[in-house]
This record gives structure tokens, sequence and C-alpha cells, in this order.
């Protein structure tokens, strides 16, 4: 079993946690879930306990103070816990406990319990892919679960994790921004999405875009945000247009991707100059992708 | 508005919410979805069955139970039905002994994932030795698990199969109130309901019970413990059964009560024994499921139900 002694793991953090949100009696059943769970022996244990789990402790959300957030990116830099429940919590724990008794085989087994999870099963272990021993070999699955038609679970491998771009060859990575723009689900939470922008992701974007706007339909502002840092030929072309709209968040993605220009010809400076108070917006820090982030999911109403 | 007007044909039915406590959607299509939303279904329960034809490997089990916890719970949410589930080895695919013990082993895992509210569906197709064998060992099974039953009885050799059944569940010592009959007609019910039962009856066209010959069992034997519903599945069957049965029995003037009661409540009371079947579920969903099964959709609340086209013809078969 973990040794929760083992100050600040992600097992001992989520441990702490979920023994100040549960009273005696749910902790005591946790308790004596881990230890079920940890028959070496058979896996009948640990899926009783695991599939119990929201029955027997409930759903609330773990009310986690900065040091406790802290304490969690120290222990894995770029975990979020942030909104995790409490029953996603004790699946993680359970999961990560039974992770030490099935040595090399957690991967093959993981991939199992995955894919014979209902809806908050999943949800709650892909929230916790970048806290799994093997990750390297977990970035199939992954992959696989990005393919869902359930939003929740997509954000839940694609949001607020360190996995995808440590572990997402440039495909993957490319396809994953891709697909969340498709389904609209914001790109502001998805670490790393500034440092993985690439020729053939704007590629993909300018060309999503262009036949968004053929079909006379709307694009998230948020799609810009990869354009800028790595342009191509119709990048200039295609902002000039964004930056005209007459949508106020599209200006400012306008504006946010061509100060992100890596060159700035006379054309881009020219354009720039037309809209000096976002620029000067975007000096002192009024105006950031990730601000824009949330006010275009606060305007779609999500 | 219905105030003063409830006994005015056509607003007889205003506001009736409605349960179908089993039905197969993984057979269905979205239409059938958005009709039984707009009928006023805001839950249903789809008990797993065999799919028409026998499978061959325990991968398909355990493909098709995922698709029960999963898939088929999402795509119900879209249209603001909240779907549960009864997980278990149905009596005619009991008789592949081999696969059915690999069923056994795997079942466990699957009874205790969200929404599912008991083992089902379970009983006798031919009555045959493997049927009871794996018959026992489910209830054996919903006993360790504290879980609720739901009992198939059977088309063929239908009075002596559903008192067998019922012999059998006393037997092992389940306490009656926690399982429910389904398939019940004219020649079962009293004998189910006199033991203590829940007694279910499939509104099924031409097969099981017609909702006129409904009518006439819920004024002869009351509404206490009587459920109805679809069973509607891949063959000729009605996904608006409930719905349909429920406005039948107002307009030949069965109590407002009586229909809420058979189409709703006595559903809720008997499945929400499982703990994992409540009202709140779909009148006030905790914000993490609102945020896991019903984003981006609005649940439908105290809309006025209707059956439109339906409206001719309420009868079934």
């Amino acid at each position: 079993m973990t040794d929760y002694n083992s100050n600040n793991t992600p097992a001992a953090l989520l441990k702490e946690w979920l023994d100040r949100a549960l009273s005696e009696t749910t902790a005591g059943w946790l308790q004596s879930g881990l230890e079920k769970a940890d028959d070496p022996v058979s896996d009948q244990g640990f899926y009783v306990a695991f599939g119990m789990v929201p029955r027997k402790l409930g759903k609330a959300t773990l009310e986690l103070n900065d040091e406790d957030l802290q304490k969690a990116d120290a222990s894995r830099k770029g975990w979020r816990p942030q909104g995790l429940s409490v029953d996603q919590a004790a699946r993680l724990l359970l999961t990560l406990n039974r992770s030490v008794i099935m040595g090399d085989r957690f991967p093959d087994w993981l991939d199992q319990l995955i894919a014979t999870g209902d809806v908050a099963e999943q949800v709650a272990l892909y929230r916790g892919l970048p806290l799994f021993p093997y990750d390297k070999k977990l970035s199939l699955r992954a992959q696989e679960g990005l393919r869902t038609n359930i939003k929740t679970v997509f954000e839940a491998i694609a949001h607020d994790s360190p996995f995808p771009a440590e572990y997402f060859e440039e495909n993957a990575w490319n396809h994953m921004v891709l697909k969340a723009l498709f389904i609209g689900s914001a790109l502001y939470p998805i670490q790393g999405i500034d440092q993985r922008t690439n020729v053939q992701l704007t590629r993909m974007l300018t060309q999503y875009a262009h036949e968004r706007w053929a079909a006379k339909r709307v694009i998230s502002p948020e799609l810009w945000r990869c354009v800028g840092r790595c342009p191509n030929d119709s990048a200039l072309d295609d902002l000039k247009r964004v930056i005209s709209s007459s949508d106020e968040l599209e200006n400012r993605a306008a504006v946010l991707a061509l100060n992100d220009f890596p060159e700035k010809n006379e054309l881009v400076e020219g354009l720039l100059q037309t809209q000096t108070e976002l620029l000067a917006a975007i000096k002192n820090g009024e105006l950031t992708w990730d601000r824009l982030g949330v006010q275009v999911a606060e305007g779609s109403g999500q | 508005m219905s105030d003063g007007s409830d006994n005015q044909n056509g607003t007889l039915d205003q506001g009736l919410k409605f349960i179908d406590p089993h039905i197969h959607m993984n057979a269905r299509v979205t239409d059938d979805y958005e009709r039984m939303a707009a009928a006023g279904v805001v839950a249903v329960i789809e008990p797993a069955f065999w799919l028409g034809q026998p499978r061959t490997s325990i991968g398909t089990f355990i493909d098709y139970y995922s698709t029960l916890v999963g898939w088929e719970r999402f795509r119900a949410a879209q249209f603001g039905i909240r779907h549960y589930c009864a997980i278990g080895l149905n009596s005619k695919e009991a008789n592949n002994e081999p696969l059915a013990e690999q069923v056994m082993e795997i079942l466990p895992r699957f009874l205790t994932k969200e929404g599912v509210v008991a083992v089902g569906e379970i009983g006798y197709d031919d009555q045959s030795e493997a049927e009871d064998k794996y018959f026992r060992a489910q209830l054996e099974l919903a006993k360790e698990l504290e879980m609720l039953v739901m009992v198939h009885t059977p088309h063929r050799d239908k009075k002596q199969g559903t008192t067998r059944s019922m012999d059998v569940i006393e037997e092992h010592g389940l306490d009656p109130s926690r399982v429910v009959i389904d398939h019940n007609n004219e020649e079962t019910v009293r004998e189910t309901l006199d033991r203590g039962f829940w007694a279910a009856f499939t509104l099924y066209p031409r097969t099981k019970m017609g909702n006129e010959r409904m009518v006439e069992i819920v004024r002869q034997y009351g509404s206490d413990r009587i459920i109805v519903d679809s069973s509607a599945d891949w063959a000729m069957s009605d996904p608006l059964a409930v719905p349909k049965t429920g406005r039948l029995m107002l307009e030949r003037g069965i109590s407002r009560e009586d229909v809420h009661k058979t189409c709703y409540q006595n559903a809720l009371d008997a499945y929400g024994q499982s703990g994992a079947f409540n009202e709140e579920d779909w009148l006030n969903p905790a914000p993490i499921d609102q945020r896991i099964l019903f984003e981006g959709n609005s649940v439908l609340r105290g809309q006025a139900p209707r059956v439109d086209e339906e409206k001719d013809n309420l009868v079934i078969e």
C-alpha cells in the first residue's frame, strides 16, 4: 500500500484532502475500501470499492486552498486539482494504490478500467493521467479518450493537465486542439498551448477558419492564439479580416495574434498601430490570451 | 393554465410526468428520445437483455454493459431524460454455460456503477437447468451487494414460470418488496401482489399486454405496487407506451392519482430503494452531474407534455 508518510506525493495529498473533507463514517468506509482493494490476488475488492465510491462518499467538490494547490504542483509539475470532487479524488487514490500492486501490468489494466468505466469514472481516471506511473505508455489511451463524443471526458484529458503537452506527438496534439474548437471547448485551459504551436497546426486552423467562413459560421477568437506565434502565408490576410470584425472579442484576438508574430513586417506593424488602445492593454497586462479565453467561454454560455 | 380545467378533456394530462422503468433504448433512435421527452417521460431504466441473437464472446457482453452505463446514459441526457439501468445475465444466454461463467465473473464490477439500480432482467425463458442455476447465482449476488432485482417472467408456460420465479426468490431469502416481477398479465397479477412483490406490466403490442387490458387491471386491482412499462426494444414495440397508457387511463376514467402511481411514483418507490434512483436527479440535478451529463442542454422541466400525432390513437393492441 502507498506510504502516505512519504509526504507530498499526489497519493498522500489526495488522502489528506479526503480525510479533511469526509466524516468519521465516510472516512472509515474509504479506509476499509482501500484495504479491500489492496488484495494482491484478486481485483474484485478494488472494483467494488471503486464502483461504490460516489454512493458512499458523495460528489461534493473538494475545498482546496492555495497551499494545497502549491503542494499539488510541487508533487507533480502542472497538476491542477482545482474542482476535483470527493468521488474523483477517492477513485484516483484507489487507483494509485492499486498501481503499486499491478506493477508493469498497470497500463493494460488501466486501459480496461477506463474502457469499461461509466462517464464519471472515465472523467476521474483521465484527470489522473499525469499522476499515474508508466505515463509514457498511457499516451495512446489518452488519445483514444479524445475520440469521445462526451465533452466532459474530452476536457478531463485536454484541460488543466500537463499530460498532452508532455506526451503527445505533433499530430495527436494538433488534432486535440482542432477538436477542442470543433466541440466548442476552450483552448486557454490546455497546458502548453503556446509552446506547442507548429506549422501544421497553423495550416489546419487557418483552413478550418476558411471552411467556417465559407459556411457562414462563427469561429472562436481563441483559434488565432495558435496562429500568431507560428504564422503561415495566409495568416496575415486572415487576421486582417478578423481585426475588422464587428465582434469585439475577435478584434482583441487579432491584435493579440499579430502582436505574437515573431517577425513583424511593416504590414503587421501598420495593422497593430490602428489599435493603440488594445496594444496598451496588452502592455499593461489587461489583455491576455487567457483573459480573452475566459471572456469567450463566458460569452458562449459555457 | 390548468386552474379549474382539470376535468376538461385534453387538459387532464397537464403536468403529468412519466417514468418508463423497462425500455431498451440501446435499440432505439434519437427520434424516440425526442418524442418521449415531449410526451413527459423524465427517466428510464434499461435492463440488460439479449440483442436478438446470442453473443459469442465475453467481450461483447463487456461492451454492451459499458454502453449501458456510459454512452446510453449520456445520449439520453441530451434529450433531458435521465437514464438508469439494470445489469444482469439474461435467461436466454444463461444457456451458454461456458460464456455464462465468464459473465458471472464480470458482473460485480458493473453492478456497482453509477445509475445501476438493480440486478436484471433475470429469470426464466425455457426454464432449463442452466437458467435456474444462473438465476439463483444472480439472486445470491444481489443479496451480497444489497441490490434490488428485476425479474423477467417467461413468455411460454408463463403462469408456472412466474410462480416458480417467486418461489426461488423466497427460497433465497430476498425480500419481495425489493423485487419487481415484470411482464405480468391478468393470470399472474393476483399471486404477484398477494406475495408482496411489485407487479410490473409491459405494454407491448401484440405479444404482451395491450393498454385497454391495462386500464381494466388498474380498475380491478387499484394502483398499489402496480407499475407500467414499455419494454420497447428492437422489435415492433412502442417507446411511448407509458405516456399513452397513462393518458388512456385518464380518458377511461381512472383517477389522476392512480395514473401518477402506476406510471411514475411506484417505479420511483420501487427502484428508489436502491439509493441510485432519486427524483432529485431530474428535478434538481447536482452541479457535478449537470457538468457531466447535462452540459449544453436544457433539462426539460414543467413543460406541457404532448403526444401530438399520437393523440388520435392512444390504444396499443
